[in-house]
């Protein structure tokens, strides 16, 4: 059997971020995605990053993930590509299955000292009927097309959805050369931040508050053709008689997120649930550790945030990871995650920061009281 | 149709050339090298992935990473390959699934 001081399951910013982190401490790093490319999601961010200098605002997602590609090489860091981890097993062994779609795949088992667990984040779905049609997709599958793979998909498109999501897919299906024909939130109000919502509305796109999707009409190929809007009550229901149809190809569902963690829950680690987060959160200590020893968790699985934030916490997982295994004395390890929490507190920073920074003191409160592990260290 | 952008404002100019040929449903489609399957169906109005197997229901691109399955196709006459993260190799013949065989040019 493969041996490793550390796995990495996922390979986006936090998962690139903890091995980078365990690498350059000594530690023999294996980083594993199912992806063709390492870098997550970060690829599909074309545009510039908020935030202090701190952490490379005015940078775009794009050039942060060519960076902590290049960097977690350079440190010696194994990425396996093509690598879906199917399970995690007892005596920290990781099942692996590596290979193509369509060609002869390898069933493969490695043992790691540590495991730390990066596996991001899915988009929700909104049910209404024809949503299973061509036509309809995730909001983040339409960027994916347009920013990644330069296609795109579709012409008219409808966006269901006003948080950050909704808002900078929209504007970069413009961008794309494709008509975005309506924005429709079920809320009275735009969820994301004003400046996102400003490039929408100045180039004139019309936005349904208060309204949702309520049908995909499909063409006779069976491709979404048709959309029919109405507007909701204050339950969300829609109201009839109010019924809008509108020409379009595509709806794109900027539901929101929620966190990846079924590696966690096979393991039986502590949970707790968190509506700010996005679902069901593994609980952690302030060292990223579950309640299962030895197994680590960062970035979106550990609730949904934004890239600066997964990295940073993928850098605390990754330094405790190479503390626990002797690489790194306790007084450095230490003041380096100390560092980082601070930048941490600086990113979850008003209205919407705040939020995350009280879900994310749950969590660690939680783990304190919940897991006999937090009652033992009790710090 | 194309849909394929060759000018973006800030990814600028598309370098490749759809220069590989791949047959899908028996025609013959320009694709680029390496990009995944579904992207050069998309570029060439092909929305279509397969048909569910119960209710021969049409599905297409839905999470466009791998996860959904939604855009599952027989390539090079194996079944239920992701279109969307599996890569493009010159000659590679593509056929629309129906449940988990290829779908039967006398069914349409």
């Amino acid at each position: 059997m493969i041996e490793k001081d550390v796995v990495v399951v996922g390979a986006g910013p936090a998962g690139l971020a903890a091995a980078i982190e365990a690498s350059a401490a000594g530690a023999s790093v294996l980083l594993l995605d199912q992806n063709l490319k390492p870098g997550g999601q970060l690829f599909k961010q074309i545009h510039k990053f908020f935030g202090s200098s701190a952490h490379r605002s005015g940078t775009r997602g794009t050039d942060i993930g060519t960076a902590l590609c290049d960097e977690a090489r350079r440190n010696g860091v194994e990425i396996w590509l093509n690598s879906t981890v199917m399970g995690l097993f007892a005596g920290n062994k990781v099942g692996i299955e590596k290979g193509t779609d369509g060609t002869l795949k390898q069933i493969l088992t490695v043992h790691a000292k540590k495991i730390i667990v990066a596996a991001g984040a899915s988009e929700n779905v909104v049910r209404f009927k024809g949503w299973t049609l061509p036509g309809v997709m995730g909001a983040g599958a339409a960027q994916t097309m347009i920013n990644v793979n330069r296609v795109r998909p579709g012409q008219k498109i409808v966006m269901l959805g006003s948080g950050n999501v909704g808002l900078i897919v929209s504007y970069q299906l413009m961008q794309a050369g494709c008509e975005v024909v309506a924005l429709v939130e079920a809320a009275p109000k735009i969820g994301g931040y004003a400046v996102h919502a400003a490039k929408i509305t100045r180039a004139g796109v019309p936005v349904f508050l208060r309204h949702t999707v309520i049908e995909a009409i499909p063409d006779d190929s069976g491709v979404v053709s048709k959309v029919i809007i109405a507007q909701v009550d204050s339950s969300f229901l829609p109201v009839p008689g109010t019924e809008k149809t509108l020409e379009a190809d595509v709806i794109a569902i900027g539901a929101g997120l929620k966190p990846v963690a079924e590696l966690l829950h096979l393991m039986n680690c502590a949970f707790t649930f968190s509506p700010v987060f996005g679902g069901w959160i593994p609980l952690h200590n302030a060292d990223m550790e579950t309640s299962c020893e030895g197994i680590y968790v960062a970035g979106d699985s550990t609730g949904v945030e934004e890239a600066n934030t997964a990295l940073e916490e993928g850098r605390i997982a990754g330094i405790s990871a190479a503390e626990k295994l002797g690489y790194i004395d306790t007084e450095e390890a230490q003041a380096k995650k100390a560092e980082i929490w601070q930048r941490l507190g600086a990113l979850r920073l008003g209205p919407f920061g705040e939020r995350r920074l009280a879900a994310k003191q749950v969590i660690l409160n939680e783990f304190e009281q919940k897991t006999a592990r937090g009652m033992h260290h009790g710090n | 149709m194309g849909t394929r952008i060759a000018n973006h404002i800030v990814l600028g100019e598309d370098s490749r050339i759809a220069a590989v040929e791949i047959i899908v449903d028996g025609k013959s489609i320009l694709a680029n090298e390496g990009e995944p399957i579904l992207s050069a169906l998309l570029a060439n109005g092909i929305k279509v992935n397969r048909y569910t197997a119960k209710r021969h229901e049409p599905r297409g691109l839905f999470c466009g990473i791998g996860q959904c399955t939604d855009c599952a196709m027989v390539v090079d006459g194996v079944p239920n390959v992701r279109t969307c993260i599996t890569p493009v190799k010159s000659g590679m013949v593509i056929q629309t699934q129906d449940g988990l065989g290829p779908k039967e040019a006398a069914n349409d």
